[in-house]
């Protein structure tokens, strides 16, 4: 039972794996700078945040020790995608077997399982800013792209260059609207699902967490809770309340 | 305890995360392939295989037999309507700035055709023509197998994509081989002052 519950959530990642690296896929992914920069290089890091799901709690539980409010998976994820950026690492990822196998594992496992494991963990600033970001990433590499003279890929034209700036206009683009409709009529600090099985995953981790609290709100909060979604906001909302007085204690 | 481990945790990925890029970068100055051969060829001058190559009077020599001289080689296909014309062109104004150490022997010209399938002695003894060419110093010339041609475009670091049209997108440039027959140094079209500026330096000693 139990190894059935471990498999299953990592089939997803693994077929989408499988399926990008099938020859002819790959062929396509990597026929052009555009097909490799917005549909591989995304497919690669979807591949991660999926298997993110597989991971066991207790890895899970290790691993947050020394991701508080996910700031080193955001470093090592911004550094590993900064490098497989560049436009020499896109060439050599399609002429050498040996730096393409790189990506297919790095990608996946320093960028997409990174994020995943720290997105929920990161308070509303650190996201916006992160979301800003890509925006700004977007335009700006977009625009080098559509007016440089020079080609930045030995493997790739200059027409497929420019083609991939208008598109990458357009991503950051429609990203920014986006945002602009979250920050005018939605929410950021979603409490996204938390995972109703036991043992497995992780659940959204409460803000106020990291606010001092006395023994009897602490014993609130730690009440173990394989309840739904309802139920803990309305655990959050009690120790939110309880919290002032335990200032004035 | 967990702040102070995710800071630890940070500062680490951090470092790694600089050294990593810098050494990806050559020390954050090369972000293109094309700039990266350029920064390697300078630090480490690159031996080049000696390829049968036939030349616009359709004699075959390699590039090895033209040792002990400074060559400067470029990569062209003679129905090239943009890039090569630039490169053409720059050869022509080094063949005239540099015509004393041409006469003496001391330097030579080659432009290497990766489309020898179109590219015949009659093909680049045209090409040769069409720039003014005016002596036996530069010459053109293509290799004679498939395998040759692959094995010179590795070596000089030459990119040649098919692009659709019956034409070709490459990387242009003007190389620099020492009389050792190493690539020393690799230029971009369109200055060649600067090319005869290092040719003549070199020439000196």
């Amino acid at each position: 039972m139990t190894g059935e519950r471990r498999s299953l959530p990592v089939l997803p990642a693994a077929l989408l794996m499988l399926v990008s690296m099938a020859p002819a896929v790959r062929r396509f992914l990597e026929a052009s700078m555009t097909a490799q920069m917005l549909v591989q290089l995304p497919l690669l890091v979807a591949v991660g945040w999926l298997a993110s799901r597989a991971v066991p709690a207790r890895v899970l539980a290790r691993v947050e020790r020394w991701n508080r409010s996910g700031v080193s998976g955001l470093i090592l994820a911004t550094a590993v995608a900064a490098f497989w950026m560049l436009p020499r690492s896109l060439d050599a990822s399609t002429s050498q077997p040996l730096v393409a196998a790189a990506k297919y594992l790095s990608v996946p496992l320093l960028v997409g399982l990174p994020i995943a494991l720290s997105w929920r963990r990161m308070g509303f600033v650190v996201r916006g800013l992160i979301l800003a970001e890509l925006v700004a990433t977007c335009f700006r590499l977009g625009w080098l792209y559509r007016i440089s003279p020079i080609r930045l890929c030995s493997s790739y034209g200059l027409d497929d260059q420019q083609r991939l700036g208008g598109y990458l206009l357009a991503v950051g683009g429609g990203l920014l609207v986006w945002l602009g409709w979250k920050l005018l009529w939605g929410r950021f600090e979603t409490p996204s699902t938390a995972r109703p099985q036991e043992g497995r995953g992780y659940r959204e981790p409460v803000q106020t967490l990291h606010c001092r609290m006395p023994a009897s709100v602490a014993s609130i909060r730690s009440a173990p809770s394989r309840s739904p979604e309802r139920k803990e906001r309305a655990t959050m909302a009690r120790s939110i309340e309880v919290i002032p007085t335990a200032r004035s204690v | 305890m967990t702040g102070l481990r995710t800071a630890l945790a940070s500062a680490a990925l951090l470092l790694g995360s600089a050294v990593g890029l810098a050494a990806a970068t050559d020390g954050f100055a090369a972000f293109t392939t094309e700039t990266a051969r350029r920064v390697a060829v300078r630090r480490h001058p690159v031996e080049l295989p000696a390829v049968t190559l036939e030349s616009d009077a359709g004699t075959r020599f390699t590039l090895a037999d033209l040792r002990g001289r400074w060559l400067l080689v470029d990569f062209i296909y003679t129905r090239c309507p943009t890039v090569c014309s630039a490169l053409g062109g720059d050869f022509a104004r080094l063949e005239r700035e540099l015509a004393g150490p041409i006469a003496q022997g001391r330097i030579r010209l080659v432009s290497i055709s990766f489309d020898p399938a179109h590219d015949t002695p009659a093909q680049l003894a045209a090409y040769l023509g069409r720039f003014g060419a005016r002596n036996a110093a530069w010459q053109a010339a293509r290799p004679l197998t498939a395998e040759g041609l692959r094995r010179l475009t590795a070596a000089f670091g030459v990119t040649v994509i098919p692009d659709g049209g019956g034409g070709y997108t490459h990387n242009a440039a003007i190389h620099l081989v020492d009389p050792d027959g190493r690539l020393a140094d690799i230029f971009d079209p369109g200055h060649p002052e600067r090319v005869s500026e290092t040719v003549l330096g070199n020439l000196d000693p």
